[in-house]
């Protein structure tokens, strides 16, 4: 039940995030985490921003998803 | 060489593995407390891969498996009240209470509706303001900022018929717990990720100094569980028992200051009686005073008497990693995920679903 999702915030109104999930887009309250920009990565829960995340560091899982189907 | 240099985690498997392999000098029995941990590893087939002397064995890191029978009631005799209406997260639905359980109470007429979000439940009970709109809120540290902050909003939109049930659970207290059991016998934790991008590190602190154990927090890809258990491997080669942390791109030291405050500002903590564990101090999360118009249990007084748990099911059990789903009796048998008769086969995230779904 603990699932978070790293997505890319597109943009903000107010406490509210416009967030893609590779394509998918879905609104996430900011109200659990300060400094969020348009364009930073955020890790999302039940509908909430609970981490800022670099780019980097959202790409690192991207990258290790891909890389365990290649083994 | 050092043998223990970190080993970059965008490698590649086999590498993983080999360091895992040559660390291995005998048996471990290694927790992954989450439930989304548990996952992972059947579907990804890691235990197929580690040398046979490593043996993961889930924890009670499942929500869903934790919730007694008696909550489940709770909210079912809450479901049945003139003009309520009852949200919920989907996990919720099948597990048995004790006569019944909310898909079939849904199936008989009651208003009962799957929720992904808190502020879901805000919406409906903004939208229908009729009714008296309860929010089934059950989760560990991960989830119950989003509870709190919507506690918060319905307050902030001056949301006069939104109520909390609070099923709420916090994951140290139940781990030590664990280890103060003479049959805990685990050498170390694949300690939960998201729980600890709220909490941090420090939470978990008592591992180490009290019962001078190893943990790693670690993240949920394939990979990640790998090098935390590579990480775990490493402490005892090198003779440390330390809690460290392998999901670095989520877990700061220390946690979500903000997420903390709020949980604190709404929450009080509380004791609360976990599936198979009974009654753990300080291990539950009740509204505080100032939020109470808002708290179902309180306003719907509706008791919530211990009972006990299907005769037979070994849930309590294998939820502290004294049992496998294999040993129990009813499963495979009179227990699957289609006809569940306890939360670990119905959840997705229980041990019992898992080991069904992948095999042991």
């Amino acid at each position: 039940m603990c699932l978070g999702v790293p997505g890319k915030v597109v943009s903000i109104n107010e406490d509210i995030a416009e967030v893609d999930f590779g394509g998918v887009r879905r609104d996430v309250s900011l109200l659990l985490c300060t400094g969020v920009m348009e364009g930073d990565y955020v890790l999302v829960h039940v509908g909430f921003a609970i981490q800022r995340l670099e780019k980097e560091d959202a790409m690192e899982t991207l990258q290790l998803l891909e890389e365990f189907i290649r083994g | 060489m050092n043998q223990c240099n970190r080993i970059n985690t965008v490698g590649n498997v086999d590498s993983m593995l080999m360091g895992i392999s040559r660390l291995t000098d005998r048996t471990f029995r290694f927790m992954e407390v989450c439930g989304t941990h548990t996952v992972s590893i059947f579907r990804s087939g890691i235990k197929s891969l580690l040398p046979k002397e490593i043996e993961l064995v889930s924890g009670p890191g499942c929500p869903v498996c934790v919730t007694p029978v008696a909550e489940i009631d709770r909210a079912i005799s809450m479901a049945a009240l003139k003009d309520v209406t009852l949200l919920t997260f989907g996990d919720l639905m099948r597990v048995p209470g004790t006569s019944s359980s909310l898909s079939k109470e849904r199936a008989m007429g009651k208003d009962i509706r799957v929720i992904t979000s808190p502020l879901d439940a805000l919406e409906a009970a903004a939208r229908e303001p009729e009714r008296k709109v309860v929010f089934f809120g059950v989760g560990f540290e991960t989830t119950s900022p989003a509870i709190a902050a919507s506690v918060k909003e319905a307050r902030v939109r001056g949301i006069s018929n939104f109520y909390l049930l609070s099923s709420q659970r916090l994951i140290p207290p139940a781990m030590k717990i664990l280890l103060s059991s003479k049959d805990a016998k685990i050498d170390g934790f694949i300690l939960p990720g998201h729980v600890s991008v709220i909490i941090g590190k420090e939470p978990y602190s008592f591992i180490s100094d009290e019962f001078s154990l190893m943990g790693v927090i670690t993240g949920f890809e394939a990979l990640d569980i790998l090098e935390g258990i590579y990480m775990l491997l490493c402490q005892n080669k090198e003779g440390r028992s330390e809690i460290e942390v392998q999901y670095k791109r989520a877990v700061k030291e220390e946690g979500n200051p903000l997420a903390l405050e709020i949980m604190k500002e709404v929450f009080k903590t509380v004791s609360a009686r976990w599936r198979g564990m009974g009654m753990i101090p300080g291990s539950g999360m009740a509204l505080r005073e100032e939020f109470k118009e808002m708290d179902a249990a309180e306003i719907f007084d509706i008791s919530c008497e211990d009972k006990p748990d299907a005769p037979g099911c070994l849930c309590g059990e294998i939820l502290q990693g004294i049992k496998t789903p294999k040993e129990c009796s009813l499963f495979g048998t009179r227990c699957t995920p289609q006809d569940p008769v306890g939360p670990c086969m119905v959840s997705s995230e229980g041990s019992c679903a898992a080991f069904y779904k992948y095999g042991g």
